[in-house]
């Protein structure tokens, strides 16, 4: 409304930040717990979880700063999307429950089959899927009359939702498996390589559906991203795709370390980024815009205070954690 | 099924359910964390052995504990916008805030140092992991000050305009976040924590002295309890009359239903110790009173007059009974702490603080005496501030989510199930790890698991200082 940069698309993009650096780091420690599976040895199993128990809870926080953040300065989609969402909201977070008591029960219980490995995967399925139906659900647009959610609680469930549903999961699964090849060594690491390929076709087929399929749910994406002159914007993204997907092949054909899972991330921030090309400036698609749902200025600008200060704080000290638990994991001795 | 329902009713269980379970976690952790950064910095001021063992004993109880109030806390921080959108939209400019700032100052500074904390002793050396201790004990802290603000203003809000849209907006943030009954709230609230963690410290070396009295151990941490029993539980019972008289100046229907005066009482108000609420007869049913001690205790005066809930238009009242009866369980446990801590005292005067059996019996009968008041507490302040979400300014029917009865039944029916599965296994693995005494060479977190028997804490390393420390 006040021209292109106020405090409104100020914060639009801080939230647009925390949700993504959630999907960054949660992605890849929810990937493991859906790969759990594929792994049935206790000794890779241990390693598995290890490799990210010291750093899972600070990976959550972020979804806390995404929901809460939302509330303050834009609390009138965050009144809209969560009764829209119920059920995915309510799947996501039991799933979470399950897999985040994991990481300290399983070392605890007396039984040999350890339900609490079947927690954690099946915990870290419900939640992703839940999260990537969510996105559908947000992307396919909901029934708003007034200040209220005026549809019923299982208008979320549609084709399309369970794609991006499907999607999430494979998308997650890469991050989680390259994210393997990053802190394992031997025949797990052997394995992840090989789980790695298979997901990244996996992704480029989902990438490919949800692109396809999105336009056609509303003009207005197909407009924002075929009509002249926003295809200057628009086609770099799936240009850039293709690039980053060539480095990720050729990295994985050497068998390198730590180049998979980057650039799986540059993977996702891309498909990210055409999200937000395709929302903007919604924030509950085709009916509230960011400035409809911004909280007060005042509000806006207690909290910018707040996220300038301590933001750079926070990513300066979970830097310093995951420094602190770097390299490889071992069965035999923890960390090295 | 459930069509017939009141969707706002269940909303209202779920949020008791789910708030319930959730609040017990926190209370342990505030307090624990706090423990843990003590016998800490006690182990590498004196080097004595048993101050490492105790903190690698309480370490392994506080990574299970912390896990669940992490998993139980993001359903609340949820649950504002699902069940509760219609009180997200109205307060989210005022509340919002308060519960990011919670999220950037407290819940990242916890969950950034946890890792290092449960894991990286022999990582990063005696001094940094003494740090991370101390960030994850204050982040603890830090939360509990934004929390009970924002529930705070919820009680008494201040510093706010209404905007066009019907949004609660801030005109003055101070007044917002130091809100009149915030700092008797997180002083109440805080001395709980310490108190329900110490009364469960004392219970377990109180279970272990039982059978052996010259563990050392559990005598330090029997010890350092009943202290902060001996102590603490007198301040708590003062803060709490503070927070009373607060309360009756800017919540009086509150402090009305928790003393069950229906009725007014110019001359003189009589202190109601048991009896049974009516509140369809507006009356206390059975009931055994002292004359004129109500008004002695709120007003300081004999003879003062009391106004009771006749006072109060019948649509505003609180439900009576609940606030009523969970108000006396609260003191009552409180008396009975005191209680504790002054038979401790003069044990310890006698120097019998280690063989006292009846003590140790009491003691560990009061283990869950903190976490029942707490409740109780929380019941009473929240039951107290209905028929509110924001007291006297809107409405909890006007509150919730525009859901469908069989939308909340069935999340609520989820959660009860997933809870009880999920939470009474983390107490037993609690209550097992309890059950054996802390020990010379104790480990943390996977360092004392057999089958990872050098695990992240290689078990060499915490020996050697341990003992060297």
């Amino acid at each position: 409304m006040n021209g292109i940069f106020d405090i409104a698309t100020l914060w639009a993009f801080i939230i647009a930040f925390a949700v993504f650096v959630y999907v960054v780091m949660d992605g890849f420690d929810l990937g493991i717990g859906l790969l759990f599976p594929l792994f049935p040895g206790k000794t890779d199993r241990d390693v598995i979880m290890n490799s990210v128990a010291p750093v899972w809870d600070g990976n959550e926080t972020w979804l806390v700063l995404g929901g809460g953040g939302m509330m303050a300065a834009f609390p009138l989609a965050y009144a809209v999307l969560m009764p829209a969402l119920y059920t995915p909201m309510i799947a996501m977070l039991i799933g979470l429950i399950f897999r985040g008591v994991a990481f300290e029960f399983r070392w605890r219980t007396l039984s040999k089959r350890n339900r609490w490995d079947v927690a954690f995967a099946g915990g870290s399925l419900l939640a992703t899927l839940a999260q990537g139906i969510a996105l559908g659900a947000i992307l396919q647009g909901v029934h708003v009359e007034g200040r209220h959610y005026a549809g019923g609680w299982w208008d979320w469930l549609t084709p399309f939702s369970i794609l991006t549903g499907v999607a999430l999961v494979v998308g997650y699964g890469l991050l989680g498996a390259t994210w393997l090849v990053l802190k394992t060594e031997g025949t797990l690491r052997d394995k992840a390589y090989r789980l790695s390929w298979l997901l990244l076709f996996a992704m480029l087929v989902a990438i490919g559906a949800v692109s396809i399929a999105t336009p056609f749910l509303h003009v207005g994406y197909a407009h924002r991203w075929f009509t002249w002159p926003n295809l200057i914007l628009t086609a770099p993204v799936p240009i850039a795709v293709a690039g980053v997907t060539a480095l990720l092949l050729r990295s994985l054909a050497n068998k390198q370390d730590r180049q998979p899972f980057f650039l799986a991330l540059a993977l996702f921030a891309l498909s990210y980024a055409g999200l937000g090309i395709s929302m903007w400036p919604y924030i509950v698609p085709q009916s509230i815009t960011i400035w409809q749902a911004a909280s007060p200025e005042n509000s806006q600008i207690f909290m910018l205070f707040g996220v300038a200060v301590l933001v750079p704080l926070i990513l300066g000290y979970t830097g310093w954690a995951y420094w602190v638990f770097r390299g490889k994991v071992r069965p035999e001795s923890g960390y090295h | 099924m459930f069509e017939g329902w009141d969707a706002v009713v269940l909303a209202r269980a779920q949020f008791a359910f789910t708030m319930s379970f959730h609040i017990v976690f926190p209370a342990f952790s505030i307090g624990l964390a706090s423990y843990l950064a003590v016998l800490e910095g006690l182990w590498l001021w004196t080097g004595r052995e048993v101050f490492i063992n105790l903190f690698n004993y309480w370490l392994k109880i506080f990574a299970i504990a912390f896990g669940m109030g992490v998993v139980s806390g993001i359903v609340m921080s949820y649950q504002f916008g699902t069940n509760w959108s219609e009180f997200s939209d109205k307060t989210g400019p005022v509340i919002g805030p308060l519960m990011a700032y919670e999220v950037l100052t407290a819940f990242f500074l916890e969950a950034g140092f946890l890792g290092v904390m449960l894991f990286g002793l022999e990582r990063v050396g005696h001094k940094l992991h003494f740090l991370a201790t101390l960030m994850v004990a204050t982040g603890t802290l830090i939360s509990a000050f934004w929390i009970l603000s924002a529930n705070s203003w919820m009680q008494t809000p201040a510093g706010y305009a209404i905007n066009a849209d019907g949004q609660f907006v801030a005109a003055d943030w101070l007044k917002v976040i130091f809100n009149p009954s915030f700092p008797y709230r997180l002083v109440h609230m805080v001395l709980a924590a310490y108190l329900t963690t110490a009364l469960v410290v004392g219970a377990v070396g109180a279970f272990h002295l039982l059978r052996d009295q010259h563990l050392a151990g559990p005598r330090v941490m029997f010890s350092m309890a009943m202290w902060m029993a001996t102590l603490v539980a007198p301040i708590q019972i003062l803060a709490g009359d503070q927070h009373g008289l607060n309360t009756l100046e800017h919540q009086p229907a509150k402090v009305m239903a928790m003393e069950g005066h229906y009725q007014s009482h110019p001359d003189g108000a009589p202190l109601v110790l048991f009896g049974l609420p009516d509140q369809a007869a507006a009356k206390v049913r059975y009931a055994i009173e002292i004359p004129k001690l109500s008004s002695l205790i709120l007003k300081h005066s004999l003879d003062a007059p009391l106004a009771g809930l006749d006072t109060v238009p019948r649509e505003n009242w609180p439900p009576v009974p609940i606030t009523f009866w969970s108000f006396r369980i609260m003191v009552g446990l409180g008396f009975l702490i005191m209680g504790l801590g002054l038979l401790s005292l003069w044990a310890r005067w006698r120097g019998t603080l280690y063989e006292l059996r009846p003590l140790h019996l009491f003691a560990m009968a009061m283990g869950p005496a903190g976490f029942i008041a707490v409740l109780a507490g929380w019941i009473t302040t929240e039951t107290g501030r209905q028929p509110f979400t924001v007291y006297g300014l809107l409405r909890t029917v006007e509150s919730a989510s525009p859901l469908a009865a069989p939308a909340v039944a069935s999340s609520l029916i989820g959660f009860v199930i997933v809870y009880f599965a999920v939470f009474s296994a983390g107490v037993i693995y609690i209550l097992r790890l309890m059950a054996v005494p802390p020990h010379h060479g104790e480990l943390g977190p996977r360092g004392d698991i057999p089958a990872r028997a050098a695990g992240i804490t290689p078990a060499a390393a915490v020996i050697t200082e341990g003992s060297a420390g």
